[in-house]
C-alpha cells in the first residue's frame, strides 16, 4: 500500500466531529472522495497532504506515519513526495511560470523532473518564461497541476481540479492527471463533488459528513 | 531559484512601494552621512589650520569674526591695527613668534595675504614649483589656487580690490614665483606675499608714481618680522605664539585692556562656534532619524500589508515544502535587502550631496573638504539600517511563523 489511513478523525471548532472513511490505495491508483458541499472533503484532503492534523486515527504514506513527522520535517516529507492541486492555481505572482515550478524543486531540495519537458506535455511548453498574471484560467490551472508533478511525488492530492470547467476541459484536466500519475507511478486521489468525474475513476469513497 | 532571489522578485514586483521606502530610508542616512563627514573633516580642519597659533590680535570687533578672517580666511577683517602698535606688542616677553598678516585684496575671489617667510613655516608649506616670494609683487600661489586658475612660474595677473569678487582692479601686476605642494590647510586657497606688496598696493591709489617708489620696487622684502614703515602704515591681524603658558593667562588681558586692540584665541572662539552650530547639527540629526523612524514604519506597513496578500502564497510555499522557519527567513530578507539598498543609496547621496556642495563653493572654507572620503562610522550607518530592517520584519514575520497553511488555503 501507498497510502492507507485509519479511523481518521477531526473536528472544527465549535462543530461536531468528522470521521473519513479509511482509504487504502497502491501505487498507480487512482480515487475518487466524493461528498456534498461542507461534508469534510477537503479537510481529509488537508490530512492526507500532512496540512493538518487529526485528532485521532493515523495516515500512513509509503511506510512512513505522517504522525511521526514533525516541523520542517514533515513539510519536507510533503514537498518531496506529495504533490497537491488546490481549487484555485495559487501561482505566485512574482514570478514566472518557470520559477513557480523551480521553488517546487528548491523546496524539496529534489532534482524532479524536467521543466520544460513537463511543460510541453502540459501543452504550456511555450508559456514557460511569461509572467503568471498573463495566463488564462485554464493556463494557470495547468501550471498549479505541472507544479503538483514536477517533483514526482508518490501521491498526488487535487481538491476540486473540475468544478468550474466544462466537460470538454474536464475530461482533458482527468485525462491529464491520470496519464501524468500513471507515468511517474503516484496514487492519485481527487477530491470532487462533480458527478462527471466518476465516469472516468471508478473507485470512490463517500465522505458523509457530520 | 533560491530565497535570495525569491526576495528579490518579491521587492521589484512592488516597485513603488520599495522604491518610497528605500528613497524614505536613503534622505535618513544620507543627511547623516553628510553630518557624520562634514564635523569630522570640518573639526579635523579646523585644528588643523589653528595649529601653532596661540593668539590673534586684530582690530576691536567680534572675536570670532577675527578668528575667521583671521585665520582660517572666510570671514571680513575686523579692520586694521597700526604698526608701531603691532611692534610695540611683540617686543613683549610673552611672545615666542609673531606673524604680521595684512588683507586687502584678492584674485578671482582668493584671498590675497601680505605675510612674511614665517607664515609659510607655520604651515610647514612645501613648494610645488619655484620659490618664496623676495621683491615687492612677487606672489606665491597656494595649490588650489594654481590649480582651478591654471597659475604657472612667471605667469603675471591682477588684484582686485577687496577680499571678495567683483570689485575694482588694480593696476600693478603680481609676478607669481612659487607655487605649494597641496597641503590640506588654509594656504590652498590663499595667494601669498609680502606685506609691501600690499602697502604698495594700496598707496598707488593716494599717491602719483615717482622715483622714490620706482626704487622702492627692487629692494627686497623682509622676510621676517616687520617690514620697515612710517607712522601710517597698518596690518590687519597677527598671528601669536606664546613663549610660556603664563601669557595665556596674561597676554590676552594686557592686550584687550591696555591697547586699543583686541586678542582672540582660536581654540576658545572655535569651541563657541561649535556650540553654536550644535543647535543646528542636532536639528538635522533630529530630523534625520524622524525620516529613518518613518522609512522603519513605512517598511513594517509595506511588510505587513503585502504579508496578508502573500498569505496564500505562504501557504502554498508550505505545501512545496519550505518550512516555517524558511518562510520567516524569507520575510526578515526582505526587509534585510530593503534597509541595505537604503543604507547603501543614503551613504552614497551623502556623499554625492557633499560634492556638490563643495563644487558649489569654490573659495569657501566647505572647498578643502574631501566628498569621497570614507569613515568608520559610515558601518555603523550599515548596521543601523540593518537594525531597522530587523526590527520591522519582527511583527511580520511572526505573523508568516504563525500562518496555518490549511486555515489559509480553506479561505479561498
Amino acid at each position: 500500500m501507498l497510502i492507507s489511513t485509519e479511523n481518521i478523525q477531526y473536528s472544527h471548532p465549535g462543530q461536531a466531529p468528522l470521521s473519513f472513511p479509511d482509504i487504502h490505495l497502491k501505487s498507480n491508483e487512482a480515487l475518487l472522495v466524493l461528498g456534498k458541499s461542507g461534508s469534510g472533503k477537503t479537510t481529509l484532503l488537508n490530512i492526507l497532504g500532512g496540512l493538518l492534523k487529526p485528532h485521532s486515527g493515523s495516515v500512513s504514506i509509503d511506510g512512513v506515519a505522517l504522525s511521526s513527522l514533525e516541523g520542517s520535517n514533515l513539510d519536507l516529507f510533503r514537498g518531496k513526495n506529495i504533490g497537491i492541486v488546490f481549487q484555485k492555481p495559487h501561482l505566485l505572482a512574482p514570478l514566472t511560470v518557470e520559477e513557480n515550478l523551480q521553488m517546487a524543486h528548491y523546496f524539496s531540495k529534489k532534482k524532479g523532473q524536467e521543466i520544460n519537458r513537463l511543460l510541453d506535455e502540459l501543452g504550456i511548453g511555450e508559456k514557460s518564461k511569461s509572467r503568471v498574471q498573463n495566463l488564462s484560467e485554464g493556463e494557470a490551472q495547468r501550471v498549479s497541476i505541472a507544479r503538483a508533478l514536477v517533483n514526482s511525488p508518490k501521491l498526488i492530492l487535487a481538491d476540486e481540479p473540475t468544478s468550474s470547467l466544462d466537460d470538454e476541459n474536464t475530461f482533458k484536466v482527468l485525462n491529464l492527471l491520470q496519464t501524468q500519475a500513471k507515468k511517474i507511478g503516484a496514487a492519485l486521489i481527487i477530491v470532487t463533488h462533480d458527478q462527471r468525474v466518476k465516469d472516468h475513476i471508478p473507485q470512490f469513497i463517500e465522505v458523509k459528513g457530520a | 531559484m533560491n530565497l535570495f532571489r525569491l526576495s528579490w522578485k518579491y521587492l521589484t514586483f512592488r516597485p513603488l512601494s520599495t522604491g518610497l521606502n528605500v528613497i524614505l530610508l536613503a534622505l535618513g542616512l544620507a543627511i547623516i552621512t553628510v553630518l557624520l563627514l562634514v564635523q569630522d573633516q570640518f573639526e579635523n580642519k579646523m585644528t588643523k589650520d589653528a595649529e601653532g597659533i596661540d593668539l590673534v590680535v586684530g582690530a576691536k570687533g567680534s572675536p570670532l569674526q577675527l578668528i575667521l578672517s583671521g585665520v582660517y580666511h572666510i570671514d571680513f577683517p575686523t579692520g586694521n591695527i597700526p604698526l608701531e602698535e603691532a611692534k610695540k606688542l611683540s617686543r613683549s616677553r610673552l611672545i615666542k613668534n609673531i606673524i604680521p598678516l595684512a588683507l586687502g585684496d584678492n584674485y578671482k575671489g582668493y584671498r590675497i595675504v601680505g605675510t612674511n617667510h614665517d607664515y609659510l613655516g607655520l604651515f610647514e608649506a612645501q613648494f610645488d614649483q619655484g620659490k618664496v616670494w623676495e621683491q615687492p609683487y612677487e606672489v606665491v600661489v597656494g595649490a588650489t589656487v594654481a590649480l582651478r586658475e591654471g597659475l604657472k612660474v612667471g605667469d603675471t595677473f591682477e588684484s582686485s580690490h577687496g577680499i571678495s569678487v567683483g570689485s575694482h582692479d588694480h593696476e600693478h601686476d603680481y609676478q607669481v614665483t612659487g607655487i605649494l605642494a597641496p597641503s590640506g590647510n588654509v594656504i590652498d586657497r590663499l595667494v601669498l606675499t609680502s606685506i609691501e606688496t600690499v602697502w604698495y598696493t594700496h598707496e598707488e591709489e593716494t599717491e602719483s608714481e615717482d622715483e622714490n617708489d620706482h626704487a622702492q620696487l627692487h629692494q627686497e622684502v623682509s622676510k621676517t618680522g616687520f617690514p620697515e614703515g612710517d607712522e601710517a602704515k597698518e596690518v590687519t591681524s597677527l598671528l601669536i605664539q606664546y613663549r610660556s603658558p603664563m601669557a595665556a593667562v596674561q597676554l590676552p588681558r594686557m592686550i584687550n585692556s591696555g591697547t586699543s586692540m583686541q586678542a582672540a584665541s582660536p581654540t576658545f572662539e572655535m569651541a563657541r562656534l561649535f556650540e553654536l552650530l550644535g543647535i543646528g547639527v542636532s536639528l538635522l540629526q533630529g530630523l534625520a532619524f524622524v525620516l529613518i523612524g518613518i522609512s522603519g514604519l513605512g517598511i513594517f506597513i509595506a511588510l505587513y500589508n503585502s504579508l496578508k496578500e502573500r498569505k496564500y502564497d505562504l501557504a502554498i510555499l508550505r505545501a512545496i515544502g519550505a518550512s516555517r522557519g524558511q518562510l520567516v527567513f524569507l520575510i526578515f530578507l526582505e526587509g534585510i535587502m530593503l534597509t541595505s539598498i537604503g543604507a547603501l543609496v543614503g551613504i552614497l547621496l551623502g556623499h554625492s550631496f557633499l560634492a556638490v556642495i563643495i563644487s558649489q563653493n569654490e573659495q569657501g572654507v566647505a572647498a578643502s573638504l574631501d566628498a569621497w572620503i570614507f569613515l568608520k562610522g559610515e558601518l555603523w550607518i550599515l548596521v543601523y539600517a540593518l537594525g531597522v530592517g530587523i526590527l520591522a520584519s519582527l511583527i511580520p514575520a511572526w505573523s508568516a511563523y504563525q500562518t496555518s497553511i490549511a486555515k489559509q488555503l480553506a479561505k479561498s
